[in-house]
């Protein structure tokens, strides 16, 4: 069944999803431009006190897990990622504090987030993709008792 | 996707909770072995941003690793888990991909 309309309970869901994201990743950027350069795979070293501006990004980034998963639940992947598309906005508004945003990158952020706001939201595509429905149990009886039939009836008709 | 994969092969989360409870949903997700694949690679997407973050600006790194991701996420969603990806989801992704080509520069 395909969900042209979403409960309003769902669009909190998306809402949480494409809020919990940018807070958590500028949260972790703040948390890791303190720490020392990594060399990967080898993680960064900090003290607790610079680790402190990162505890709540994680926290963040697993409520924002929590809603993703919700999500996926009930809509396609390629519906729930370009719904969630306003986080750039958020990453945008909120990066000038932690890096420099030039005329390029704004336009970049606006330009990948407002298609998908359109495509997504405003077009009030289906969120999930129509699939044939597949009864296991009574189907399977159903075709069972068929076959059957299908047995039964013409060794019945034949002399 | 992967992570997409096992949440369809659970079901509806809302209506596990309502019918078994928060326990009961925790208890679905975890039983999903795809789910624990999909979080192997969610971990490993993870650590590679923080190490992006920590040589690059977040403005540069979050706008292009979620428009790179909704790329091939489209891409993939299409391929494997036969979504029905229509017209307008692509003209999304054309567009993000018009997206981080501004980033680039």
């Amino acid at each position: 069944m395909a969900h042209h309309k979403l409960l309003p309970r769902q669009y909190l869901i998306l809402g949480l999803v494409s809020l919990c994201a940018p807070l958590g990743d500028t949260c972790l950027s703040r948390g890791m431009t303190t720490c020392r350069p990594s060399r990967w795979p080898i993680p960064a070293r900090s003290s607790p006190r610079s680790s402190l501006p990162g505890s709540p990004g994680i926290a963040l980034l697993i409520g924002f897990f929590a809603s993703y998963l919700t999500a996926l639940s009930w809509a396609d992947l390629t519906f729930v990622l370009p719904a969630t598309a306003f986080g750039n906005v958020i990453v945008a508004l909120l990066s000038p504090a932690s890096g420099c945003m030039s005329p390029s990158r704004w336009s970049a952020g606006r330009e990948s987030c407002s298609s998908p706001l359109g495509v997504g939201f405003v077009a009030q595509g289906p969120s999930l993709t129509e699939r044939p429905v597949r009864n296991r149990g009574p189907r399977r009886t159903a075709v069972a008792i068929g076959g059957a039939a299908a047995m039964t009836i013409p060794a019945l008709r034949s002399p | 996707v992967l992570t997409a994969a096992a949440m369809k092969s659970i079901g509806d989360l809302d209506e596990i909770r309502a019918h078994s409870g928060l326990k009961g949903a925790i208890r679905a997700v975890l039983t999903c072995p795809l789910f624990f694949a999909g979080v192997f690679f969610l971990a490993l997407a993870f650590f590679s941003l923080l190490f992006a973050l920590n040589h690059l600006n977040l403005s540069l790194v979050a706008p292009a690793s979620a428009s790179l991701t909704l790329v091939t996420n489209a891409i993939a969603g299409k391929i494997f888990l036969k979504e029905n990806v229509d017209r307008r989801r692509w003209t999304a992704a054309v567009l993000v991909c018009i997206g981080v080509y501004l980033l680039a520069h």
